[in-house]
């Protein structure tokens, strides 16, 4: 099925998949939103949501429908473009970040060899990164289309700490690089199959820095300054309502879902089920035991994610920013110095 | 200084010590916390299915009381009414006429027997002045209503079910009144 030049069969199984898996993080999201309530509940020896349909599963639906009935608020005088570009890029960014997370083990289907990932760069966690990082501007963007000062001096507390966090999850990452001598997250995960241990084995401190990491770069108590709703006035959606808002925080669980299944793929071998010979399955049955252990490793990090964020108090401004700069940067640095070191005389 | 209770607690200003100083077992510790608190049983009691037990001595909405012929008890003296420190209750006597002898235990009737409930404060002085133990609080509370004539109880809606006609009703009600009157004597 080539026509121009062109096959045609893998751009209908990309855009398949690609559907397929942003509908999977939609629907994870939303039920995320649930499973904090329930887990906040649960610690707090209350019962969570219980009211909309058995068990109060109903309850994001519930949520998402009052969102969009909420009347739209634009501010006025603020730039009205922009106001709707804050959220619209928020989402995007979170979404586009699945693209390169290896869902599962390439297999046989009609004769076709399907590859569980939208696209097997060999700059994968790059990407990620860069991708990220374009995440700070729907922050940013919304903070300051709303004119409004509280909310843009939200927007740049939230975005100073993206930026000083990005720096010690990259240095973090560059101590797992050393070891992998690779960027494709497929590569990675593959190397974990085959080796004997996951990677959190060879870098302990090194799995410890991403994590807490990216419960600042997902602005997850304890690291939730930008938002802070009961101190420091909301955040940077201060000014919004209505479904608006709702895409602020609905994004806020799709990238704690992503940056789950990243952690998952880098530390904890991705679709590695653990004590399972995968190359002894057949090709189905492996790539559905591969999804089963991918999304066993991410839900219980979600669920620690929010374990965490029911646990602790919220940091104040200066003690983030001292644990960012002089407490993770530094041992980013040593781990990465060790790591090197480590490498260099028993690999060679 | 010494301590005006027994129960103060020195408050520990120590420095923090290195592992206090790294958070991470500190917080390994507190996260052990809520992870019991998360498998605890749930205090919570499902309001509109489960209510909570309400001591016998609980003062709630009125009832008015029958006799085992069904007649009321009510004579329209006015005791109650003048117990009342919130002066809730309104009522009009009118007379016995021949014929409604199974309707009206006395001579005298109360015609209009009213409680506002917003007014009422629960306090149980009309079911103490009470002479022919006409009035009882019961265990109900008021509901919620939309407007505040709704919550002027009239005598339909006090009155306890009559006996004769409806005596299951009549003995449920009429237990919560027993159980009361035990406990007084």
């Amino acid at each position: 099925m080539t026509l121009l030049a062109f096959d045609w069969a893998f751009t209908v199984e990309k855009a398949i998949l690609i559907a397929v898996i942003i509908s999977i993080s939609l629907v994870v999201a939303m039920y995320a939103t649930y499973a904090e309530r329930k887990v906040a509940g649960f610690i707090q020896d209350r019962r969570g949501p219980n009211r909309a349909g058995p068990f109060g599963l109903l309850q994001p639906l519930a949520d998402g429908l009052k969102l969009f009935f909420k009347e739209e608020v634009i501010p006025t005088h603020s730039n009205k473009f922009l106001f709707i570009l804050g959220p619209s890029l928020a989402m995007f960014t979170a979404m586009m970040t699945s693209a390169v997370i290896p869902w599962g083990g390439k297999v046989e289907l009609g004769g076709r060899m399907v590859d569980l990932q939208v696209a097997d760069i060999n700059i994968g966690i790059l990407y990620i990164f860069g991708v990220v990082s374009l995440g700070v501007y729907g922050m940013m963007i919304g903070g300051w289309a709303s004119n409004n000062k509280f909310s843009l001096m939200a927007a740049l507390r939230g975005a100073s700490q993206a930026i000083s966090y990005e720096l010690a999850m990259g240095l973090s990452l560059i101590a797992l690089l050393m070891l992998t001598g690779s960027l494709s997250l497929r590569t990675i995960t593959d190397q974990q199959i085959q080796g004997n241990w996951w990677n959190i084995v060879y870098q302990p401190l090194g799995f410890l820095l991403f994590f807490i990491c990216s419960l600042a770069e997902c602005n997850r108590a304890p690291f939730d300054l930008p938002e802070a709703e009961s101190e420091l006035n909301m955040g940077y959606h201060q000014e919004y309502s209505s479904m608006k808002l709702g895409f602020f925080l609905f994004a806020e669980y799709i990238n704690m879902f992503i940056s789950c299944t990243v952690i998952a793929t880098l530390f904890l071998g991705g679709y590695d089920m653990p004590f399972v010979d995968e190359s002894q399955l057949s090709g189905v049955t492996a790539l559905l035991v591969g999804l089963l252990a991918l999304f066993g490793k991410t839900f219980l990090l979600i669920f620690i994610f929010m374990w965490v964020r029911w646990t602790l108090p919220r940091f104040r401004y200066d003690q983030l920013m001292n644990l960012g700069w002089k407490g993770l940067i530094p041992l980013a640095l040593l781990n990465m110095v060790i790591t090197g070191a480590v490498v260099l005389f028993t690999m060679k | 200084m010494e301590s005006l209770t027994q129960r103060a607690k020195p408050v520990d200003r120590r420095p923090m010590n290195w592992l206090e100083k790294i958070y991470l077992w500190e917080i390994f510790k507190g996260m052990s916390i809520t992870l019991k608190h998360f498998f605890k049983k749930k205090v919570t009691i499902q309001y509109p299915e489960q209510t909570r037990p309400f001591s016998p001595v609980f003062r709630g909405l009125h009832i008015l009381n029958r006799d085992e012929e069904g007649r009321e008890r009510c004579t329209a003296c006015g005791l109650c009414a003048v117990a009342c420190p919130a002066e809730a209750i309104t009522m009009e006597a009118a007379e016995r006429l021949p014929g409604e002898e199974d309707l009206y235990r006395e001579e005298k009737y109360a015609a209009r027997y009213e409680i506002n409930m917003l007014r009422c404060i629960f306090c149980g002085l009309c079911e103490e002045a009470c002479p022919k133990d006409a009035i009882y609080l019961s265990e109900t509370f008021a509901p919620a209503n939309y407007s505040r004539k709704s919550f002027i109880y009239a005598k339909d809606d006090l009155l306890i079910p009559d006996p004769v006609t409806n005596p299951e009703e009549y003995a449920k009600a009429k237990g919560l009144i027993d159980k009361k009157k035990n406990l007084k004597s």
